[in-house]
């Protein structure tokens, strides 16, 4: 049944798919998710700071960010970041920030949202007494968070921030739409070009589900890891 | 139907013979207090002026002054709500007042122009359910507030807090992990935190409260060493024992007020308000 497939496709594009299109996607997943989990950290302290003005502005961003479809996300940015660059940088031309760049800022941005509330629940579900003990050892609000809470807090939510990682690792794959070659895009390019699209694709899939099942996996047995000891 | 009687209990045999159970390396000998730092009595620490609280609608605290003088050991005792925990954490400005003044060392609390986490880095605190940093080990819990608030350096504030950890008592225990310690040894962890600091006063918020009865001892201990070692103290606890043997005075609350504040003979031989009298018969009759 399967004799007229022709698997020697995918073992001829190897280098191309891995050189390129998984590099690509492996750096746009850890750069958008290393700068995204600082960003959702300060939009979640800011939630919490209870200072009026500055709570109200990252409530909305992060209920504008999560009710948006990534796809209209990524447009939007990618024509209206040079506009913003321009009217920033007082230029008179919009500003070129190239493909990648505006992929990496919206994917920080969106991921953002997502992160800083899983932040949120993670700062929150420390003990008002550890904030307390931190004050009474005369540790300032920045202190405190650096030295006691959010330690505590990245290792309650780890596994939730790696999950949302390997989400972030498969919505990498929407760069199609700025013609940049991820692992998907290349992929695609081979099986359009050769006219193997159910190898490509058939091969794109076990790939994807190897890398996020092997990670979950390993989310798993470093959860029980870096637990705290109670 | 016949009920069947419940098998009798098997004696119960001690876990380990005493010989091989383990035992902390014991109360070492020497001061807990800076000799410097024990401030010869006489002289205001804490000045409590007229505070008042209020949670929304609900007055906590109602026009409560008091003093503690330098060297001196006040117990702040009283029914459960009566506003004596927080009291106590007015005095570090953990829990903000609307009216009235502390002033700790002639510093004020309530004021815009105190550095707040300054005056608190020389008040130590203890808390009813210890606080100890969980994500780090006993020896950095002892060390983290000396080198990030004090500034001190790593080798210095590791030799202050190992120092500290022996006279408490838990040297063999300095690389553990506060989950892996008692509450009774965590407590005794805290106190040796808080007095890293070298602070000028200590606060004990019930630090027995949440504590198994027979690891209540062991902190007493401590408290108790300290208080001859001449620290300022005020506590809140329902220790009677411990007020009677150090305390120099007692304040007793209720609803929020201060009911009576009187020197430990005074308090104990005849306490002249009617309810520090039903009070002190409830739990003194056990």
């Amino acid at each position: 049944m399967l004799s007229n497939f022709d698997f020697g496709v995918v073992t001829a594009s190897l280098p191309y798919l891995f050189g390129q299109g998984m590099v690509f996607t492996v750096t746009l997943t850890a750069l958008a998710a290393g700068m995204g989990v600082v960003l959702g950290t300060l939009i979640a302290m800011a939630r919490l700071s209870g200072v009026p003005g500055l709570k109200h502005v990252a409530k909305v961003y992060v209920e504008l960010m999560r009710s948006l479809p990534l796809v209209l996300v990524i447009f939007w940015f990618y024509f209206l970041v040079p506009y913003i660059g321009a009217w920033v940088t007082g230029a008179s031309n919009p500003v070129q920030v190239g493909a990648f760049s505006s992929a990496l800022i919206t994917f920080t941005l969106f991921e953002a949202a997502y992160f800083s509330e899983i932040m949120r629940a993670g700062i929150q579900s420390i003990s008002k007494g550890q904030t307390a003990a931190a004050s009474a050892l005369g540790m300032t609000y920045w202190q405190s968070m650096a030295n006691v809470v959010l330690p505590q807090a990245f290792r309650n939510m780890l596994p939730l921030l790696l999950t949302q990682t390997i989400v972030l690792f498969q919505d990498t794959s929407l760069v199609y739409v700025l013609s940049l070659t991820d692992f998907l895009g290349a992929a695609s390019k081979v099986a359009q070009r050769d006219g193997r699209l159910v190898e490509m694709y058939l091969f794109a899939a076990v790939v994807y589900f190897a890398v996020c099942f092997s990670a979950s996996f390993l989310v798993r047995r470093l959860q029980s890891r870096v637990a705290i000891i109670r | 139907m016949t009920s069947t009687p419940m098998p009798a209990p098997t004696p119960s045999t001690p876990v380990t013979p005493p010989s091989q159970a383990p035992t902390d390396a014991g109360f070492q000998t020497g001061p807990l207090v800076d000799p410097a730092q024990a401030k010869v009595p006489g002289g205001t620490m804490i000045a409590i002026d007229a505070i008042s609280k209020w949670y929304g609608d609900f007055q906590v605290l109602t026009n409560c002054t008091t003093k503690v003088s330098k060297g001196e050991v006040v117990v702040v005792c009283g029914p459960s709500g009566s506003g004596k925990s927080t009291l106590i954490k007015c005095v570090n400005a953990l829990e903000p007042f609307q009216k009235g003044q502390i002033t700790v060392a002639d510093t004020k609390v309530m004021d815009k122009a105190t550095n707040l986490p300054k005056l608190r880095s020389r008040v130590g605190m203890v808390f009813q359910h210890f606080e100890l940093f969980p994500h780090l080990s006993i020896t950095e819990n002892l060390t983290i507030a000396q080198r990030k608030v004090l500034g001190r350096p790593k080798e210095d504030a590791q030799k202050r807090g190992l120092d500290l950890l022996a006279r408490v008592g838990l040297s063999a225990h300095a690389n553990k992990y506060p989950g892996q310690l008692s509450g009774g040894q965590q407590q005794r962890v805290a106190i040796a935190r808080a007095l890293a600091m070298n602070p000028i006063v200590m606060l004990f918020d019930e630090p027995t409260s949440a504590l198994d009865p027979e690891m209540v001892g062991e902190v007493l201990d401590v408290m108790v060493e300290l208080a001859r070692d001449g620290m300022t103290m005020m506590v809140v606890t329902h220790e009677m024992g411990f007020a009677r043997k150090v305390a120099d005075r007692v304040i007793f609350m209720d609803r929020g007020e201060i009911v009576e504040d009187a020197k430990k003979e005074d308090f104990f031989g005849q306490p002249r308000s009617e309810r520090a009298q039903q009070f002190l018969s409830k739990i003194l009759q056990h």
